[in-house]
């Protein structure tokens, strides 16, 4: 068992201890759940420190059979890109513990434990090297997260839970069969992605142009829904409005980046060619979804609900960076998933502390905040720049780096997308000046306390890294060009190989 | 067989669980005669111990596997697999009704010894090796099960209940022994061996009509369309245990006499009866869980899912392979399990007279009694097939053995059938969880000792064989091989 097992199982066994907790007492299962949630955010930082940036394959590689027919390994491991998202996933589960500690006065103990519960499905996520295992934990976080819309979300929660999981589970079936398919075909008795990746990137099972593009299609459709692309969005919307806070921000930051990871650790590698063949459609979605997203951000009277759609714009920038198939635009759109989730999780949660002390998500609601509470506008306002793109500050980089990739794949596709970084600026800055700029009302002037020290606890964190993360980029960018380099170099290398059999097995016929 | 032939030790031995239930049902028969003792526990802990033995009684009579009384019998892996399953599933139904009877205040003793011969005759069906013995079993199972599903009855709707499935399951009963009839003509033999043996060498269009007529049947036993009408008002007519136990033990002995039959004696004419097969899995599929979306009586949803469960069986069955057979034998029991355990949360809600049975009485369930409510999610979940439950890899061998045998589109369609399916079993999780707790749901009385096995056991299969699914698959794989 190593630091990586650790990781993934404390928050199972959180879960399950969580759930013998007796039902009286709240205090308890709060304290034991944001200690347990820090305990594995401990270990994980233990993960950076032996990681080794200069090596480009697994680490912390743990390979062991689960179940012996068919062979489905427990096979986990971390290169530099999951390496960085679990540390998103446990960084982030204490900080909604905490962020939580209030706002739910119902259920606690099976709150915290659906928290705890989905930390483990997304760790595992971003940890298997097993398709099988892959899909398992890809489902297990699907369930506490309809179960935290579903019973402390807002008035429409049901619906919103209801669609997340009928969405989801849709994409996840076509997945199931694809990855059942490829079992069969490529016939190594594994669902092992090493082996899988072997077979399929040395040439022995030759997967024909139509397999490859309909496997590439259910592995897609399944991740594009969750990213999600446009137009597969409209299930995020509703379910990040209907969430409770905490919902939203795990929502937002790192169940998105289950979709994002999904298409380039699979649908690259696994399905190069099909991959490159879509890429002329996909882009023109991702596209279409920056500028859209945008603008539809731009007309929201609902706080969340504009966060929701600027999400929806944001990851357009992760697909475009994904399919420009260079290494800037991988490492970019990488870089932007966890932009994404440390900026707009910090959206989500100020506007969450904002609902708490006024209840109400309305922009008209507000106004003239930042006479009453300077601070919350002081971090509110780093946060929206961060969001737009500040230089300086994180996303600059991610949107940045991805637009220079495109831009080295096709200029076209770079005028466009930028369009989205202005409109960013536009409906970020207006939602800014109409919350917190004029003449605060008599509500808000007395119902809006700045922060208290537990809302610090919570925010300062997620500031320090947009900081860090604009200025040393190396920190983070580092393992992630190793792993990048390594993936685009399999998405190139199958093509020629392939090319290579066929000339090779011709002359051999002649 | 020859004239001077007398049964042997062996023989009895290997028809023991079968001679112990029996014994056991007249012992109960015997017993209610003499003692007037409605409510009483009693019945139900014979019953319960009698079924043990069988159990018992079963994995000893494997330790010594072969045929029994001249080849009538036979008792090898697959038979074990599918006595313990059928014995298994009326255990669980007996443990949820002991509240249920004295609440009814209905007779027990007659009701265990019904539930006892039906089992019996599940017994004999799955391990029979000759058509007649089959027909034997099928009408014991079948005759107690009528009588089960009219058990209460003052009730009105038990009586409908009682009657259609009577006057329906003749019918189809009527449809198997044709098929029987024609067999017999053609080959001579009733034996399944022989009648193999004689197959290739008679005209297919005439095996053909027999399978046919004998599939109809058995279409019938598990509700299968388009036979299935019968199901939703059955088992929404009869008492709930009976539905739960209707729901997974007679039909894991049907599938049982089918996997046997067709994946051997007509595997030659599997061209003719493929087509068949793979029409009733997809009707099967598509009209039980669409007509399970707008259901608001749980045990008429229960019922429309349970025929759409009978579908995804039947994609193993058009799979065709010792893996289609053994995922099929997995699912069964993975399904016995789930689908129990849901029908006993129902038998423990509804309230005397059964008058709480709509979804809407489930409101807040996970308010007022929280394990209860878990415990359902845990059913629900694995019927909608989430990682981690039984039932998911119950769906995953299936689908795997239909793509193995390159029924890609079938797996897609059953899939994707599955995921409407997540639409009516996320409804009951959405009430429990995410509404009021309804004036009902606020005075329960609590679980009693039996009904908190009756769900314990299955939810903690439901995640054991989830987690360690090789626990039943590869005793599955080793005997789902009958067909060479």
């Amino acid at each position: 068992m190593n630091l990586l097992d650790i990781v993934i199982l404390l928050p199972l066994v959180g879960f399950i201890v969580t759930l013998f907790i007796p039902r009286g007492n709240p205090a308890l299962v709060r304290t034991f759940v944001v200690s347990m949630a820090l305990i594995t955010f401990l270990v994980s930082i233990g993960l950076i420190c032996s990681f080794n940036s200069d090596a480009a394959g697994l680490q912390f590689e743990h390979n062991s059979i689960w179940i012996e027919n068919p062979q489905i390994h427990y096979h986990v491991g971390i290169d530099g890109i999951s390496l960085w998202l679990i540390i998103l996933s446990t960084f982030l589960t204490p900080i909604c513990v905490m962020l939580s500690w209030r706002a739910i006065k119902e259920r606690p103990k099976e709150f915290y434990a659906f928290l705890l519960l989905l930390e483990f499905g997304l760790v595992g996520v971003f940890a298997a090297f097993d398709l099988f295992l892959f899909y398992v934990f890809w489902e297990v976080a699907l369930v506490p997260m309809y179960f935290l819309i579903g019973i402390w979300g807002h008035d429409r929660r049901i619906y919103a839970a209801v669609k997340f999981f009928l969405y989801t589970m849709t994409g996840s079936v076509l997945m199931l069969v694809a990855i059942i398919y490829l079992y069969l075909r490529v016939g190594a008795g594994s669902f092992d992605y090493s082996t899988i990746l072997d077979a399929i990137q040395s040439g022995r099972i030759g997967l024909t142009g139509t397999e490859e593009l309909w496997l590439f299609l259910a592995f897609f459709i399944a991740f594009a829904i969750k990213v999600p692309l446009f137009p597969l969005h409209t299930w995020l919307p509703d379910a990040h409005v209907e969430a409770p806070t905490a919902g939203s921000v795990m929502l937002a930051s790192v169940m998105l980046k289950m979709g994002c990871y999904g298409l380039i650790r699979f649908c690259l590698p696994l399905f190069p060619n099909a991959a490159r063949t879509c890429s002329s459609w996909i882009i023109p979605l991702a596209i279409t979804g920056i500028i859209y997203g945008a603008l539809v951000a731009m007309v929201q009277p609902n706080m969340k609900k504009l966060v929701a759609y600027s999400s929806v714009s944001h990851l357009g920038f992760v697909v475009l960076g994904i399919f420009s198939f260079t290494q800037l635009g991988l490492d970019g759109a990488v870089y932007q998933m966890l932009n994404h989730g440390i900026s707009t999780g910090a959206l989500f949660l100020l506007v969450g502390f904002m609902y708490e002390r006024r209840h109400s998500l309305e922009i008209v609601d507000y106004g003239g905040v930042a006479t009453v509470a300077p601070w919350l506008s002081a971090i509110f306002l780093i946060t929206t720049l961060a969001s737009m793109g500040l230089p300086m500050l994180n996303n600059f980089i991610g949107e940045f780096l991805v637009l220079q990739g495109s831009a080295q794949a096709n200029f076209l596709w770079t005028i466009f997308a930028s369009l989205g970084v202005i409109l960013s600026a536009c409906y970020l800055l207006w939602l800014y000046q109409r919350v917190f700029y004029g003449k605060p009302s008599e509500d808000v002037q007395h119902h809006m306390p700045d922060f208290n020290a537990r809302e610090w606890a919570c925010a300062l964190p997620l500031v320090i890294l947009m900081v860090w993360m604009g200025t040393y980029t190396q920190t983070f960018l580092t393992p992630v060009t190793k792993a990048s380099a390594r993936l685009l170099n399999q998405t190139t290398v199958s093509a020629p190989v392939r090319a290579q059999l066929s000339v090779g097995g011709a002359q051999h016929a002649r | 067989m020859p004239v001077n032939w007398m049964p042997t030790a062996a023989d009895y031995l290997r028809f023991l669980p079968e001679i112990i239930l029996t014994v056991v049902g007249t012992l109960l028969m015997v017993l209610d005669a003499f003692s007037e003792r409605r409510g009483s526990p009693l019945y139900g802990n014979i019953t319960i111990v009698g079924m043990l033995a069988a159990i018992a009684a079963s994995v000893y009579a494997y330790s010594d596997p072969g045929p029994a009384f001249s080849n009538m019998l036979m008792v090898d892996g697959f038979a074990t697999f599918f006595r313990i399953l059928v014995i298994g599933v009326g255990i669980l139904a007996v443990l949820a009704s002991y509240r249920y009877l004295a609440r009814e205040n209905a007779e027990p003793g007659e009701y265990h010894a019904l539930i006892l011969f039906s089992v019996m005759g599940q017994c004999v069906m799955v391990t029979a090796n000759e058509l007649i013995m089959i027909f034997i079993g099928l009408e014991i199972s079948s005759i107690s099960t009528y009588v089960l599903a009219g058990y209460l009855r003052d009730d009105k709707r038990n009586n409908e209940a009682a009657l259609k499935y009577f006057l329906l399951g003749s019918f189809a009963t009527g449809f198997f022994l044709y098929g029987v009839a024609l067999i017999y003509g053609l080959t001579g033999s009733t034996t399944l061996p022989l009648i193999r043996n004689a197959v290739p060498g008679v005209s297919p269009v005439f095996v053909g009509v027999a399978a046919a007529l004998m599939l109809v049947g058995l279409l019938f036993k598990v509700s299968g369309a388009p036979f299935q009408v019968w199901a939703p008002d059955v088992y929404q007519g009869a008492p709930v245990p009976v539905s739960a136990f209707m729901s997974a033990g007679p039909k894991a002995a049907a599938f049982a006499i089918l996997l046997r039959i067709f994946m051997t004696d007509f595997k030659p004419i599997n061209t003719g009866w493929e087509p068949l097969v793979w029409i009733s899995a997809l009707l099967s599929m598509t009209i039980g869980n669409f007509a399970a979306l707008t259901q608001s009586n749980i045990k008429r949803l229960l019922a429309y899912s349970s025929i759409a469960h009978a579908g995804y069986v039947l994609v193993a069955v058009t799979a065709q392979s010792d893996a289609g057979a053994s995922a099929a034998m997995f699912y069964l029991a993975a399904y016995a399990l789930m689908n129990v355990g849901a029908f006993a949360v129902v038998t423990h809600l509804c309230g005397k007279g059964e008058k709480h049975v709509s979804i809407d009485d489930f409101s807040g369930l996970a308010t007022t009694q929280p394990l209860t409510a878990g415990l359902l999610t845990v059913f629900l979940l694995s019927l909608i097939g989430v990682p981690l439950t039984a039932g998911f890899f119950g769906k995953f061998y299936i689908f795997q053995a239909a793509l193995e045998s390159h029924l890609v589109w079938l797996a897609v369609l059953g899939l994707l059938n599955s995921a409407v399916a997540a639409y009516y079993y996320l409804r009951i999780l959405v009430v429990m969880y995410m509404k009021e707790p309804s004036e009902f749901a606020s005075h329960l009385e609590p679980l009693g000792p039996g009904m908190s096995a009756a769900l314990i056991l299955p939810a903690a299969g439901t995640f054991l064989f989830g987690i360690f699914p090789g626990l039943i698959l590869n005793f599955a794989v080793k005997s789902a091989m009958f067909a060479r």
